[in-house]
Protein backbone atom coordinates (compact mmCIF):
# COMPACT_ATOMS: atom_id res chain seq x y z
CA UNK A 1 0.00 0.00 0.00
CA UNK A 2 2.82 2.42 0.80
CA UNK A 3 4.20 2.12 -2.72
CA UNK A 4 0.88 3.59 -3.80
CA UNK A 5 0.28 6.08 -1.01
CA UNK A 6 3.67 7.82 -1.03
CA UNK A 7 3.57 8.91 -4.67
CA UNK A 8 -0.07 9.88 -4.22
CA UNK A 9 0.77 12.02 -1.21
CA UNK A 10 3.49 13.67 -3.27
CA UNK A 11 0.93 14.30 -6.00
CA UNK A 12 -1.45 15.71 -3.42
CA UNK A 13 1.24 18.11 -2.28
CA UNK A 14 1.65 19.33 -5.87
CA UNK A 15 -2.11 19.86 -6.18
CA UNK A 16 -2.21 21.75 -2.89
CA UNK A 17 0.74 23.86 -4.03
CA UNK A 18 -1.04 24.83 -7.25
CA UNK A 19 -4.13 25.65 -5.23
CA UNK A 20 -2.42 27.90 -2.71
CA UNK A 21 -0.15 29.73 -5.11
CA UNK A 22 -3.10 30.37 -7.40
CA UNK A 23 -5.09 31.92 -4.56
CA UNK A 24 -2.09 33.84 -3.29
CA UNK A 25 -1.64 35.66 -6.60
CA UNK A 26 -5.10 35.53 -8.19
CA UNK A 27 -6.95 37.08 -5.24
CA UNK A 28 -5.00 40.37 -5.33
CA UNK A 29 -4.74 40.25 -9.13
CA UNK A 30 -8.53 39.97 -9.37
CA UNK A 31 -8.99 43.05 -7.21
CA UNK A 32 -6.49 44.98 -9.30
CA UNK A 33 -8.30 43.98 -12.50
CA UNK A 34 -11.68 44.87 -11.02
CA UNK A 35 -10.37 48.34 -10.14
CA UNK A 36 -8.70 48.75 -13.53
CA UNK A 37 -11.99 47.88 -15.20
CA UNK A 38 -13.44 51.01 -13.59
CA UNK A 39 -10.55 53.11 -14.90
CA UNK A 40 -11.38 56.47 -16.42
CA UNK A 41 -9.04 55.63 -19.29
CA UNK A 42 -10.83 54.06 -22.19
CA UNK A 43 -7.76 52.10 -23.33
CA UNK A 44 -7.33 50.46 -19.93
CA UNK A 45 -10.99 49.44 -19.77
CA UNK A 46 -10.84 48.04 -23.30
CA UNK A 47 -7.70 46.04 -22.53
CA UNK A 48 -9.16 44.63 -19.34
CA UNK A 49 -12.40 43.68 -21.08
CA UNK A 50 -10.50 41.87 -23.81
CA UNK A 51 -8.41 40.04 -21.25
CA UNK A 52 -11.48 38.93 -19.29
CA UNK A 53 -13.21 37.84 -22.50
CA UNK A 54 -10.28 35.68 -23.53
CA UNK A 55 -9.86 34.14 -20.09
CA UNK A 56 -13.53 33.30 -19.71
CA UNK A 57 -14.14 32.54 -23.36
CA UNK A 58 -11.49 29.88 -23.96
CA UNK A 59 -10.90 26.56 -22.17
CA UNK A 60 -8.55 26.60 -19.20
CA UNK A 61 -6.89 23.50 -20.63
CA UNK A 62 -5.97 25.47 -23.74
CA UNK A 63 -4.61 28.33 -21.64
CA UNK A 64 -2.41 25.85 -19.75
CA UNK A 65 -1.01 24.52 -23.01
CA UNK A 66 -0.50 28.03 -24.32
CA UNK A 67 1.39 29.26 -21.26
CA UNK A 68 3.61 26.20 -21.30
CA UNK A 69 4.36 25.95 -25.01
CA UNK A 70 4.06 29.49 -26.40
CA UNK A 71 7.23 30.83 -24.72
CA UNK A 72 9.13 27.92 -26.22
CA UNK A 73 8.14 28.85 -29.77
CA UNK A 74 8.65 32.57 -29.23
CA UNK A 75 11.70 32.73 -26.96
CA UNK A 76 13.00 29.15 -27.30
CA UNK A 77 12.64 28.76 -23.55
CA UNK A 78 9.80 27.80 -21.25
CA UNK A 79 8.72 27.89 -17.63
CA UNK A 80 9.05 24.76 -15.62
CA UNK A 81 5.82 22.77 -15.77
CA UNK A 82 4.57 23.60 -12.30
CA UNK A 83 5.28 27.33 -12.69
CA UNK A 84 3.62 27.38 -16.10
CA UNK A 85 0.56 25.73 -14.56
CA UNK A 86 0.44 28.22 -11.70
CA UNK A 87 0.77 31.18 -14.09
CA UNK A 88 -2.08 29.85 -16.22
CA UNK A 89 -4.32 29.34 -13.19
CA UNK A 90 -3.49 32.77 -11.79
CA UNK A 91 -4.36 34.67 -14.97
CA UNK A 92 -7.48 32.56 -15.52
CA UNK A 93 -8.80 32.75 -11.98
CA UNK A 94 -7.75 36.40 -11.68
CA UNK A 95 -10.28 37.18 -14.43
CA UNK A 96 -13.09 35.28 -12.70
CA UNK A 97 -12.25 36.78 -9.30
CA UNK A 98 -12.21 40.24 -10.90
CA UNK A 99 -15.80 39.81 -12.01
CA UNK A 100 -16.81 38.65 -8.54
CA UNK A 101 -15.09 41.63 -6.93
CA UNK A 102 -16.71 43.94 -9.44
CA UNK A 103 -20.15 42.62 -8.59
CA UNK A 104 -19.39 43.12 -4.91
CA UNK A 105 -18.02 46.62 -5.38
CA UNK A 106 -21.05 47.64 -7.44
CA UNK A 107 -23.42 46.36 -4.77
CA UNK A 108 -22.14 48.91 -2.27
CA UNK A 109 -24.30 51.99 -1.94
CA UNK A 110 -22.67 55.14 -3.26
CA UNK A 111 -23.67 56.84 -0.03
CA UNK A 112 -20.84 54.92 1.62
CA UNK A 113 -18.29 56.65 -0.62
CA UNK A 114 -19.98 59.98 0.00
CA UNK A 115 -19.92 59.50 3.77
CA UNK A 116 -16.19 58.74 3.56
CA UNK A 117 -15.63 61.80 1.45
CA UNK A 118 -17.45 64.28 3.68
CA UNK A 119 -15.63 62.87 6.72
CA UNK A 120 -12.33 63.74 5.05
CA UNK A 121 -11.17 60.17 4.32
CA UNK A 122 -8.73 59.70 1.47
CA UNK A 123 -10.03 57.60 -1.44
CA UNK A 124 -7.76 54.75 -0.36
CA UNK A 125 -8.98 54.89 3.22
CA UNK A 126 -12.60 54.86 2.08
CA UNK A 127 -11.91 51.89 -0.18
CA UNK A 128 -9.95 49.74 2.24
CA UNK A 129 -11.76 50.59 5.47
CA UNK A 130 -15.31 51.27 4.32
CA UNK A 131 -15.97 49.64 0.96
CA UNK A 132 -13.75 46.56 0.83
CA UNK A 133 -14.79 45.00 4.16
CA UNK A 134 -18.40 45.16 2.96
CA UNK A 135 -17.41 43.77 -0.44
CA UNK A 136 -15.83 40.72 1.21
CA UNK A 137 -19.04 39.89 3.04
CA UNK A 138 -20.98 40.35 -0.16
CA UNK A 139 -18.81 38.09 -2.33
CA UNK A 140 -18.13 35.19 0.03
CA UNK A 141 -20.76 32.83 -1.43
CA UNK A 142 -19.59 33.43 -5.01
CA UNK A 143 -15.94 33.17 -4.00
CA UNK A 144 -16.61 29.90 -2.19
CA UNK A 145 -18.01 28.46 -5.39
CA UNK A 146 -15.04 29.59 -7.41
CA UNK A 147 -12.45 28.32 -4.95
CA UNK A 148 -14.12 24.90 -4.83
CA UNK A 149 -13.95 24.79 -8.62
CA UNK A 150 -10.26 25.66 -8.41
CA UNK A 151 -9.57 22.61 -6.23
CA UNK A 152 -11.01 20.38 -8.92
CA UNK A 153 -9.46 22.37 -11.78
CA UNK A 154 -5.97 21.62 -10.46
CA UNK A 155 -6.42 18.21 -12.11
CA UNK A 156 -6.07 19.92 -15.49
CA UNK A 157 -2.39 20.65 -14.80
CA UNK A 158 -1.65 17.06 -15.91
CA UNK A 159 -2.22 18.28 -19.47
CA UNK A 160 1.23 19.86 -19.43
CA UNK A 161 2.75 16.98 -17.47
CA UNK A 162 2.51 18.26 -13.92
CA UNK A 163 2.49 15.28 -11.56
CA UNK A 164 -0.51 16.38 -9.52
CA UNK A 165 -2.59 13.82 -7.67
CA UNK A 166 -4.93 12.91 -10.51
CA UNK A 167 -2.09 12.19 -12.92
CA UNK A 168 -0.31 10.09 -10.32
CA UNK A 169 -3.55 8.19 -9.70
CA UNK A 170 -4.12 7.57 -13.40
CA UNK A 171 -0.59 6.26 -13.89
CA UNK A 172 -0.86 4.00 -10.84
CA UNK A 173 -4.27 2.81 -11.94
CA UNK A 174 -2.95 1.78 -15.36
CA UNK A 175 0.11 0.10 -13.87
CA UNK A 176 -1.82 -1.92 -11.29
CA UNK A 177 -4.97 -2.61 -13.29
CA UNK A 178 -6.95 -1.17 -10.39
CA UNK A 179 -9.40 1.69 -9.88
CA UNK A 180 -8.32 2.13 -6.24
CA UNK A 181 -5.85 4.98 -6.97
CA UNK A 182 -8.56 6.93 -8.82
CA UNK A 183 -10.89 6.40 -5.91
CA UNK A 184 -8.23 7.67 -3.48
CA UNK A 185 -7.74 10.74 -5.70
CA UNK A 186 -11.49 11.35 -5.54
CA UNK A 187 -11.35 11.19 -1.74
CA UNK A 188 -8.54 13.75 -1.78
CA UNK A 189 -10.58 16.29 -3.75
CA UNK A 190 -13.56 15.64 -1.55
CA UNK A 191 -11.62 16.21 1.69
CA UNK A 192 -9.90 19.26 0.31
CA UNK A 193 -13.24 20.77 -0.66
CA UNK A 194 -14.80 19.86 2.67
CA UNK A 195 -12.04 21.95 4.26
CA UNK A 196 -12.58 24.82 1.79
CA UNK A 197 -16.34 24.79 2.43
CA UNK A 198 -15.75 24.83 6.17
CA UNK A 199 -13.39 27.80 5.87
CA UNK A 200 -15.94 29.75 3.84
CA UNK A 201 -18.74 28.86 6.27
CA UNK A 202 -16.60 30.16 9.10
CA UNK A 203 -15.89 33.41 7.27
CA UNK A 204 -19.56 33.86 6.48
CA UNK A 205 -20.47 33.33 10.13
CA UNK A 206 -17.73 35.64 11.29
CA UNK A 207 -19.01 38.42 9.04
CA UNK A 208 -22.64 37.93 9.98
CA UNK A 209 -22.23 40.20 13.00
CA UNK A 210 -23.93 42.92 10.94
CA UNK A 211 -26.55 43.05 8.19
CA UNK B 1 -11.27 83.12 8.25
CA UNK B 2 -10.33 86.05 10.48
CA UNK B 3 -11.23 88.88 8.12
CA UNK B 4 -14.36 87.14 6.89
CA UNK B 5 -17.65 87.50 8.69
CA UNK B 6 -19.30 84.81 6.61
CA UNK B 7 -18.78 81.11 7.17
CA UNK B 8 -20.19 80.34 3.76
CA UNK B 9 -20.12 82.66 0.80
CA UNK B 10 -21.56 81.58 -2.52
CA UNK B 11 -21.55 83.86 -5.54
CA UNK B 12 -23.19 83.15 -8.90
CA UNK B 13 -22.86 79.39 -8.53
CA UNK B 14 -23.79 77.36 -11.58
CA UNK B 15 -24.23 73.65 -11.94
CA UNK B 16 -25.39 71.62 -14.89
CA UNK B 17 -26.01 68.02 -15.86
CA UNK B 18 -25.02 67.89 -19.51
CA UNK B 19 -26.89 70.73 -21.18
CA UNK B 20 -29.38 71.16 -18.38
CA UNK B 21 -28.60 73.95 -15.98
CA UNK B 22 -29.85 72.77 -12.58
CA UNK B 23 -28.46 75.61 -10.49
CA UNK B 24 -28.47 79.09 -11.97
CA UNK B 25 -26.72 82.09 -10.56
CA UNK B 26 -27.05 81.06 -6.91
CA UNK B 27 -25.72 83.59 -4.41
CA UNK B 28 -26.12 83.47 -0.67
CA UNK B 29 -24.12 83.56 2.50
CA UNK B 30 -24.25 82.10 5.97
CA UNK B 31 -22.99 83.94 9.04
CA UNK B 32 -21.59 82.40 12.15
CA UNK B 33 -24.24 80.98 14.48
CA UNK B 34 -26.96 81.35 11.90
CA UNK B 35 -29.54 78.72 11.01
CA UNK B 36 -30.55 78.82 7.38
CA UNK B 37 -33.30 76.66 5.93
CA UNK B 38 -33.56 75.85 2.26
CA UNK B 39 -37.05 74.88 1.14
CA UNK B 40 -38.57 74.15 -2.23
CA UNK B 41 -40.22 71.34 -4.13
CA UNK B 42 -38.44 68.19 -5.30
CA UNK B 43 -36.22 68.95 -8.26
CA UNK B 44 -35.84 72.59 -7.31
CA UNK B 45 -32.11 72.05 -6.81
CA UNK B 46 -31.90 72.45 -3.05
CA UNK B 47 -30.22 69.10 -2.38
CA UNK B 48 -27.97 69.57 -5.40
CA UNK B 49 -26.86 72.91 -3.98
CA UNK B 50 -25.98 71.33 -0.65
CA UNK B 51 -24.17 68.48 -2.39
CA UNK B 52 -22.23 70.85 -4.65
CA UNK B 53 -20.92 72.86 -1.72
CA UNK B 54 -20.00 69.62 0.06
CA UNK B 55 -18.02 68.52 -3.01
CA UNK B 56 -20.34 65.65 -3.86
CA UNK B 57 -21.25 67.30 -7.17
CA UNK B 58 -19.13 69.24 -9.60
CA UNK B 59 -19.60 72.97 -9.91
CA UNK B 60 -19.55 74.53 -13.36
CA UNK B 61 -19.18 78.17 -12.44
CA UNK B 62 -19.22 80.76 -9.71
CA UNK B 63 -17.44 81.18 -6.46
CA UNK B 64 -17.69 79.21 -3.23
CA UNK B 65 -15.79 80.31 -0.15
CA UNK B 66 -15.96 78.21 2.99
CA UNK B 67 -14.47 79.75 6.14
CA UNK B 68 -12.27 81.95 3.99
CA UNK B 69 -10.97 79.05 1.90
CA UNK B 70 -11.91 79.23 -1.74
CA UNK B 71 -13.33 75.95 -3.00
CA UNK B 72 -14.07 77.22 -6.44
CA UNK B 73 -13.49 80.38 -8.31
CA UNK B 74 -15.06 80.30 -11.75
CA UNK B 75 -13.13 77.09 -12.37
CA UNK B 76 -9.76 78.81 -12.60
CA UNK B 77 -8.75 77.36 -9.29
CA UNK B 78 -7.14 73.94 -9.15
CA UNK B 79 -6.96 72.36 -5.73
CA UNK B 80 -5.12 69.21 -4.72
CA UNK B 81 -7.11 66.40 -3.15
CA UNK B 82 -5.47 67.29 0.14
CA UNK B 83 -6.63 70.92 -0.10
CA UNK B 84 -10.14 69.83 -1.04
CA UNK B 85 -10.28 67.50 1.94
CA UNK B 86 -9.11 70.28 4.22
CA UNK B 87 -11.86 72.58 2.97
CA UNK B 88 -14.45 69.84 3.35
CA UNK B 89 -13.57 69.50 7.03
CA UNK B 90 -15.09 72.96 7.63
CA UNK B 91 -18.37 71.30 6.69
CA UNK B 92 -20.24 68.53 8.43
CA UNK B 93 -22.96 66.79 6.48
CA UNK B 94 -25.90 64.75 7.70
CA UNK B 95 -27.43 62.66 4.94
CA UNK B 96 -31.06 61.89 4.38
CA UNK B 97 -30.41 58.14 4.59
CA UNK B 98 -27.71 58.33 7.27
CA UNK B 99 -24.96 56.49 5.39
CA UNK B 100 -23.55 54.99 8.54
CA UNK B 101 -20.91 52.33 8.01
CA UNK B 102 -22.81 49.07 8.61
CA UNK B 103 -19.72 46.98 9.41
CA UNK B 104 -18.53 49.31 12.15
CA UNK B 105 -20.01 49.67 15.62
CA UNK B 106 -21.73 52.94 16.52
CA UNK B 107 -18.62 53.96 18.42
CA UNK B 108 -16.31 53.13 15.50
CA UNK B 109 -18.54 55.04 13.10
CA UNK B 110 -17.68 58.14 15.08
CA UNK B 111 -14.07 57.44 16.03
CA UNK B 112 -12.90 56.40 12.54
CA UNK B 113 -12.54 59.96 11.23
CA UNK B 114 -11.24 61.24 14.56
CA UNK B 115 -8.42 58.70 14.46
CA UNK B 116 -7.58 58.63 10.76
CA UNK B 117 -8.39 62.18 9.70
CA UNK B 118 -7.84 64.30 12.79
CA UNK B 119 -5.12 61.91 14.06
CA UNK B 120 -6.47 61.76 17.60
CA UNK B 121 -5.25 58.88 19.71
CA UNK B 122 -7.74 56.08 20.25
CA UNK B 123 -8.48 56.93 23.86
CA UNK B 124 -9.25 60.56 23.13
CA UNK B 125 -11.34 59.63 20.08
CA UNK B 126 -13.37 57.24 22.21
CA UNK B 127 -13.97 59.91 24.86
CA UNK B 128 -15.14 62.42 22.26
CA UNK B 129 -17.43 59.84 20.65
CA UNK B 130 -18.93 58.71 23.94
CA UNK B 131 -19.64 62.24 25.11
CA UNK B 132 -21.38 63.00 21.81
CA UNK B 133 -23.38 59.78 22.03
CA UNK B 134 -24.30 60.75 25.57
CA UNK B 135 -25.55 64.08 24.27
CA UNK B 136 -27.64 62.21 21.70
CA UNK B 137 -29.01 59.89 24.37
CA UNK B 138 -27.29 56.88 22.83
CA UNK B 139 -24.34 56.19 25.08
CA UNK B 140 -25.63 52.72 25.92
CA UNK B 141 -25.74 51.81 22.22
CA UNK B 142 -22.05 52.50 21.55
CA UNK B 143 -21.25 48.83 20.97
CA UNK B 144 -24.29 48.18 18.77
CA UNK B 145 -24.22 48.08 14.98
CA UNK B 146 -26.27 50.44 12.81
CA UNK B 147 -28.68 47.68 11.73
CA UNK B 148 -29.72 47.25 15.37
CA UNK B 149 -30.88 50.87 15.64
CA UNK B 150 -34.12 52.59 14.69
CA UNK B 151 -34.05 55.20 11.94
CA UNK B 152 -34.18 58.03 14.43
CA UNK B 153 -31.29 56.56 16.41
CA UNK B 154 -29.27 56.08 13.23
CA UNK B 155 -29.81 59.68 12.29
CA UNK B 156 -28.70 60.81 15.75
CA UNK B 157 -25.54 58.74 15.37
CA UNK B 158 -24.88 60.33 12.01
CA UNK B 159 -25.30 63.78 13.57
CA UNK B 160 -22.83 62.77 16.29
CA UNK B 161 -20.44 61.49 13.63
CA UNK B 162 -20.56 64.83 11.81
CA UNK B 163 -20.22 66.85 15.02
CA UNK B 164 -17.21 64.85 16.17
CA UNK B 165 -15.03 66.62 13.62
CA UNK B 166 -16.08 70.00 15.02
CA UNK B 167 -17.27 71.44 11.71
CA UNK B 168 -17.78 75.20 11.36
CA UNK B 169 -21.09 74.57 9.68
CA UNK B 170 -23.38 71.57 9.77
CA UNK B 171 -25.43 70.76 6.67
CA UNK B 172 -28.57 68.66 6.78
CA UNK B 173 -29.95 67.06 3.63
CA UNK B 174 -33.62 66.41 4.43
CA UNK B 175 -32.66 64.79 7.73
CA UNK B 176 -36.13 63.45 8.50
CA UNK B 177 -37.29 62.38 5.04
CA UNK B 178 -36.23 58.75 5.47
CA UNK B 179 -37.86 58.47 8.90
CA UNK B 180 -41.27 57.30 10.01
CA UNK B 181 -43.39 60.33 10.94
CA UNK B 182 -43.32 59.46 14.65
CA UNK B 183 -39.51 59.49 14.61
CA UNK B 184 -39.00 62.90 13.02
CA UNK B 185 -39.59 64.67 16.34
CA UNK B 186 -36.45 63.30 17.99
CA UNK B 187 -34.26 64.55 15.14
CA UNK B 188 -35.91 67.95 15.01
CA UNK B 189 -35.32 68.26 18.74
CA UNK B 190 -31.61 67.52 18.31
CA UNK B 191 -31.35 70.20 15.62
CA UNK B 192 -33.22 72.64 17.82
CA UNK B 193 -30.82 71.97 20.69
CA UNK B 194 -27.88 72.57 18.37
CA UNK B 195 -29.44 75.86 17.28
CA UNK B 196 -29.62 76.91 20.93
CA UNK B 197 -25.90 76.21 21.20
CA UNK B 198 -25.37 78.59 18.28
CA UNK B 199 -24.19 75.90 15.90
CA UNK B 200 -24.12 77.28 12.35
CA UNK B 201 -26.48 75.13 10.30
CA UNK B 202 -27.96 74.90 6.84
CA UNK B 203 -31.01 72.67 6.72
CA UNK B 204 -32.55 71.45 3.49
CA UNK B 205 -36.00 70.38 4.59
CA UNK B 206 -39.62 69.62 3.79
CA UNK B 207 -40.67 70.30 7.38
CA UNK B 208 -42.17 73.76 6.96
CA UNK B 209 -43.32 74.29 10.52
CA UNK B 210 -39.92 73.27 11.74
CA UNK B 211 -38.10 75.53 9.26
CA UNK B 212 -40.25 78.43 10.38
CA UNK B 213 -39.55 77.73 14.02
CA UNK B 214 -35.78 77.31 14.05
CA UNK B 215 -34.48 79.36 11.13
CA UNK B 216 -32.96 82.78 11.26
CA UNK B 217 -33.33 82.94 7.51
CA UNK B 218 -35.12 80.94 4.84
CA UNK B 219 -34.31 80.44 1.19
CA UNK B 220 -37.01 79.22 -1.18
CA UNK B 221 -35.62 77.56 -4.28
CA UNK B 222 -37.55 77.03 -7.45
CA UNK B 223 -36.29 75.58 -10.72
CA UNK B 224 -32.61 76.06 -9.87
CA UNK B 225 -32.77 79.63 -8.65
CA UNK B 226 -33.25 81.32 -5.31
CA UNK B 227 -36.78 82.59 -5.79
CA UNK B 228 -37.15 84.15 -2.39
CA UNK B 229 -35.00 84.81 0.63
CA UNK B 230 -35.77 86.38 3.97
CA UNK B 231 -36.66 85.86 7.61
CA UNK B 232 -39.16 83.06 8.33
CA UNK B 233 -41.85 85.68 8.86
CA UNK B 234 -41.15 87.29 5.50
CA UNK B 235 -41.05 84.05 3.55
CA UNK B 236 -43.82 82.10 5.28
CA UNK B 237 -46.27 84.81 6.29
CA UNK B 238 -45.72 87.33 3.61
CA UNK B 239 -44.20 85.75 0.49
CA UNK B 240 -43.60 88.13 -2.38
CA UNK B 241 -42.96 85.66 -5.17
CA UNK B 242 -46.10 83.99 -6.58
CA UNK B 243 -44.16 80.67 -6.82
CA UNK B 244 -43.45 80.81 -3.09
CA UNK B 245 -47.13 81.44 -2.36
CA UNK B 246 -48.14 78.56 -4.59
CA UNK B 247 -45.60 76.25 -2.93
CA UNK B 248 -46.58 77.19 0.61
CA UNK B 249 -50.28 76.73 -0.06
CA UNK B 250 -49.71 73.01 -0.14
CA UNK B 251 -48.72 72.95 3.51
Amino acid sequence: MTHLLIPMLEGTLVSVKIFFFTLLFALPLGLLIAKAKQSRFWVVRKLINTYIMIMRGTPLILQLIFVYFAPYYIFSTSFDRLNAAIIAYVINYGAYFAEIYRGGIQSIDKGQYEAGKVLGFTKAHTFFHVIFPQVIKEIIPAMGNEVITLVKDTALAQTIGVAEVFRVAKTASAREFSTTPLFIAGVFYFIMNAVVSKVFDRMEKKLSYYD
Amino acid sequence: MSDNKYIIEVNNLEKSYGDTLVLKDISFSVSEGEVLSIIGSSGSGKSTLLRAINQLESIEGGEVIICGDTLCNNNNLILSNEEKRKIQLHNGLVFQDFNLFPHMSILQNITEALIYVLKKDKKEAKEIALSLLDKMGLKDRAAAYPSQLSGGQKQRVSIARALALKPNVLWFDEPTSALDPELTGEILKVIKDLAKEKMTMVVVTHEMAFAKEISDRVIFMDDGIIAEEGTPEEVFDNPKNPRTKQFLQRF
